[in-house]
């Protein structure tokens, strides 16, 4: 086995077993991949899993017609697969699958149809078959499956060639018969010496066969990923597939005849328990360390917002314990492990959580340097505040669903506590927190604003024109300016301008 | 905190702003040198070869793993002095395996070294030689998965810049933002090769968290500068600049804050994995989450806000009303 194959091994059983459960794959040695699952036990699907070989064949096409789930004629909806040169014939006639069952002579024999298979293949879903499991069949057994793109059924006869016989496939373009470069893209095969013979044999019968039974499958785990058309005899084992291919399609194809078809069966050699990589001290340390970190957080929060860092810290104690509650579910029902990368996720999202508390408060202070009165510059703060939160949650929410779709193993996880933290850090802002505030703004202790309270009007400059003038409403409909934002740049501005003048009249420069 | 408040309430009013618009020259010619030096480091430290400036760990090199079977005891700390030991410069995992087993990963040795801390193992853990045996092991974070995460984080910004297109309506906010997010990826990868922190699996993660959270900055404080952008009347005399300088200022306090509390934990982190307790992982992974978080939260006042003022600035438009704004303001001055 090369260390190509090896890789290839790898990134088949980082697939298979991908999600949340944040495992490492890695080679080990030259034979050997060792796969690092969290959690004390693996159970049997995971096992399952990784054991069953990634298993390529080649059958010959029987019938083919369109998923049963699909509106439009056959015709219509079928798209033929590159390797089709001509489009896919329509379903074949109902009396097909009358004919009686006699023992059939070869691979292409429609007899293989009993009227079981035909009921199978006329109510094909499509996407149902990996849930249901009807995409297997044994070697020597027709099989009625899709396309990997769902679009097409296929009933198929038995395997002929198989998948481990391929020694090379390359994807090239097409040299014409005068030796000039068409531009056209193909796929090579390269049969070992049991592929070129048992290809041969069976190319020799399909040539001389009507379409679709002159089309030959390749199937892979199960789904056809190319059905072409046979056009000859081929007797020196070296296929070529061509039509329709842009060369990033048919280097797909060819990666996947070359690698699809590794002759691995995965077992298990060894099954060791290991402990933590990080280790129950270093765990400690790290939840010590969060939790001094949560400690500053709390300090820096009272200092700079007196009582209502109280609220920020509640939200965040809420936030965790939902948090905590919601992993705990996962891991009770989706196997969620935490890693390292989950930890650390949790961390950061503190900041990001505390960030929406600390961006509504700001706001609020905004609302009583114009001059509201705390009820309403809770309430206005909050409008402005919410479209900001959610605006900058939805880029979160945004990383980490891409993340989460696009990325393996570990980043996965982290995505999915980055993802989770983000939406519940929004239901706690405005269901606990806003309602929180609102109920505050009521007591005598805030809306008069106590010096602790944080909201202290005169703390927050209001004070500055004097009680008077802290209904402005006049002012603003003397100007007519009734839109808000222009009441808030215009006392933004003349606080601005009688500060300059009461600096001018002392004759002190800028 | 009444000085803080005080110092809020100036920048709210604009009695007291830091000229985040009007000196751009100067913060883009510090962002500049920042990123050109991220740059050169790994450069200089690798000896021209660029990918070696940094250390990357076993994940994604690949290493020797040692197992040792029926040890004498699990101490895992045991097992890392003696492999230190042999290669002080190595970088050492141990972990137990089953009951009596340990496992020691370290990054790629030599035949002879491997050999040594082979034997150095035996001797820790009372067993014969022949009970602990050698590998060479892959890297779990091979190619692929990077590629993965790469292709991942290019999708994602441009899904954001997407995103941030459609909901501030121009997309010189979109521009300005992954601008800046770059500066802040550079500076903190360029920080890694400068201080020589060993890249793990959960470096990059604490990369694509930083991508997070330098957008996730700069949409806080573009929401406030598109509120005040857009309540720009035409008798008011502040010109495009000039708003959006005020919006960054009013949101300053907010910045300030949000970075404190986000870098607080993780610093503490950084600090007790790196000088007390000896955490490695969390040591690893803190470094990069401060070094962003600290870095992004600079930079959306530097760099992202007085960007996106220059692109506007030179629309027809915008300068129109400008004009209008000084002339409104010299009037006013005058009278």
């Amino acid at each position: 086995m090369t260390s190509d194959q090896l890789n290839q091994a790898v990134s088949i059983i980082r697939q298979r077993i991908g999600g949340i459960s944040e495992a490492e794959v890695s080679t080990q040695g030259s034979r050997n991949i060792l796969i690092e699952i969290p959690g004390t036990t693996l159970d049997k699907t995971t096992q399952d899993r990784i054991e069953s070989a990634s298993k390529m064949e080649f059958r010959p096409v029987l019938m083919t017609g369109a998923p049963a789930t699909s509106n439009v004629s056959p015709s219509a909806s079928a798209t033929p697969s590159p390797g089709a040169s001509g489009s896919a014939s329509a379903s074949p006639s109902p009396s097909l699958a009358d004919t009686p069952t006699a023992k059939p002579t070869d691979g292409s024999d429609l007899n293989w149809v009993t009227p079981a298979l035909q009921k199978q293949f006329t109510d094909l879903n499509c996407s149902k078959i990996d849930a249901a499991d009807t995409n297997v069949a044994p070697a020597d057994k027709p099989l009625a499956t899709c396309d990997d793109t769902g679009t097409q059924t296929y009933l198929l006869g038995p395997v002929e060639v198989e998948g481990s016989t391929i020694s090379d496939a390359n994807a090239g373009t097409i040299q014409g018969s005068q030796g000039v470069n068409t531009g056209e893209w193909a796929v090579n095969i390269i049969f070992n010496a049991e592929g070129t013979k048992e290809f041969a044999k069976v190319t020799n019968r399909l040539v001389s066969l009507e379409q679709p039974r002159s089309q030959f499958a390749i199937v892979l785990d199960g789904k056809v990923i190319s059905a072409p058309v046979t056009q000859a005899a081929i007797t020196n084992g070296k296929p070529q597939i061509s039509g329709n291919f842009t060369q990033a399609s048919a280097q797909t194809l060819a990666n996947q005849l070359k690698y699809g078809a590794l002759p691995v069966n995965f077992a298990v050699q060894s099954r060791d328990t290991i402990a933590a990589t990080l280790g129950v001290s270093q765990l400690q340390n790290g939840l010590i360390a969060g939790l001094i970190g949560l400690l500053l957080v709390a300090v820096y929060s009272l200092f700079q917002y007196r009582l209502l860092g109280f609220v920020t810290l509640a939200s965040l104690v809420v936030a965790g314990v939902i948090t905590y509650e919601f992993f705990d579910i996962l891991s009770w029902q989706n196997g969620l492990r935490l890693s390292l990368a989950g930890v650390a996720g949790l961390i950061v999202a503190i900041g990001f959580t505390a960030d929406s508390f600390i961006v509504y408060f700001e706001r609020i202070r905004d609302e009583l340097r114009d001059g509201r009165g705390l009820a309403g510059a809770v309430e206005a703060g909050w409008k402005r505040a919410l479209r900001t939160i959610l605006a900058a949650k939805s880029v979160n929410l945004l990383s980490a669903i891409i993340l989460y779709v696009l990325a393996v193993g570990n980043v996965q996880g982290f995505a999915l506590t980055l993802g989770i933290t983000t939406v519940i850090d929004v239901i706690i802002v405005v269901l606990f927190t806003h309602p929180v505030l609102r109920l505050l703004a009521t007591t005598r202790f805030f809306s008069s604003g106590h010096p602790l309270s944080g909201l202290d009007p005169n703390a927050l400059g209001a004070v500055y024109r004097g009680r008077a003038e802290f209904h402005f409403s006049e002012d603003a409909r003397r100007s007519g300016a009734s839109r808000e934002a222009g009441r808030r740049q215009t006392i933004a501005e003349r606080k601005a301008a009688e500060l300059e003048a009461s600096r001018g009249s002392k004759g002190g420069s800028n | 905190m009444a000085s803080f408040a005080k110092f809020g309430n100036d920048l709210y009013t604009g009695a007291r702003s830091v000229d985040f618009v009007g000196r751009r020259r100067v913060w883009y010619m510090i962002a500049i040198v920042m990123v050109l030096a991220s740059i050169a480091i790994p450069f200089v430290r690798g000896g021209g070869d660029f990918s070696k400036g940094f250390n990357f760990g076993i994940d994604f090199t690949g290493g020797s793993q040692f197992q040792i079977s029926d040890a004498n005891s699990t101490d895992t700390i045991k097992g890392r002095d003696a492999a230190l030991g042999v290669v002080p410069s190595a970088n050492v995992l141990v972990t137990t395996a089953g009951n009596h087993g340990v496992q020691v990963q370290t990054n790629q040795l030599t035949d002879q070294q491997s050999q040594q801390v082979a034997t150095a193992l035996a001797h820790t853990y009372g067993v014969a030689e022949k009970n602990v045996t050698n590998s060479f092991i892959g890297a779990t974070w091979g190619a692929d998965v990077t590629g993965n995460a790469l292709r991942a984080l290019i999708v994602f910004v441009i899904f954001a810049a997407v995103l941030m297109a459609l909901y501030f309506r121009t997309w010189k906010m979109s521009a300005a933002a992954i601008l800046s997010l770059l500066h802040d990826l550079v500076i903190t990868a360029g920080v890694y090769a400068a201080t020589g922190f060993t890249i793990t699996p959960a470096t990059i993660i604490g990369f694509l968290t930083i991508l997070g959270y330098s957008l996730y900055d700069v949409v806080v404080v573009f929401d406030k500068i598109r509120e005040n952008t857009a309540e720009l009347t035409d008798d008011s005399t502040r010109t495009f600049g000039e708003a959006v300088n005020l919006a960054v200022n009013q949101t300053l306090v907010r910045s300030i804050n949000t970075g404190v509390v986000a870098a607080l934990p993780v610093a503490a982190i950084l600090f007790i994995g790196s000088f007390i307790l000896g955490a490695d992982t969390l040591k690893e992974i803190s470094l990069a989450l401060f070094v962003g978080t600290v870095v992004s939260t600079y930079s959306t006042p530097f760099v992202a806000s007085p960007l996106y003022a220059q692109f506007r600035s030179g629309e027809a438009a915008i300068r129109q009303r400008d004009e209008k704004a000084r002339r409104l303001k010299a009037r006013a001055a005058g009278a």
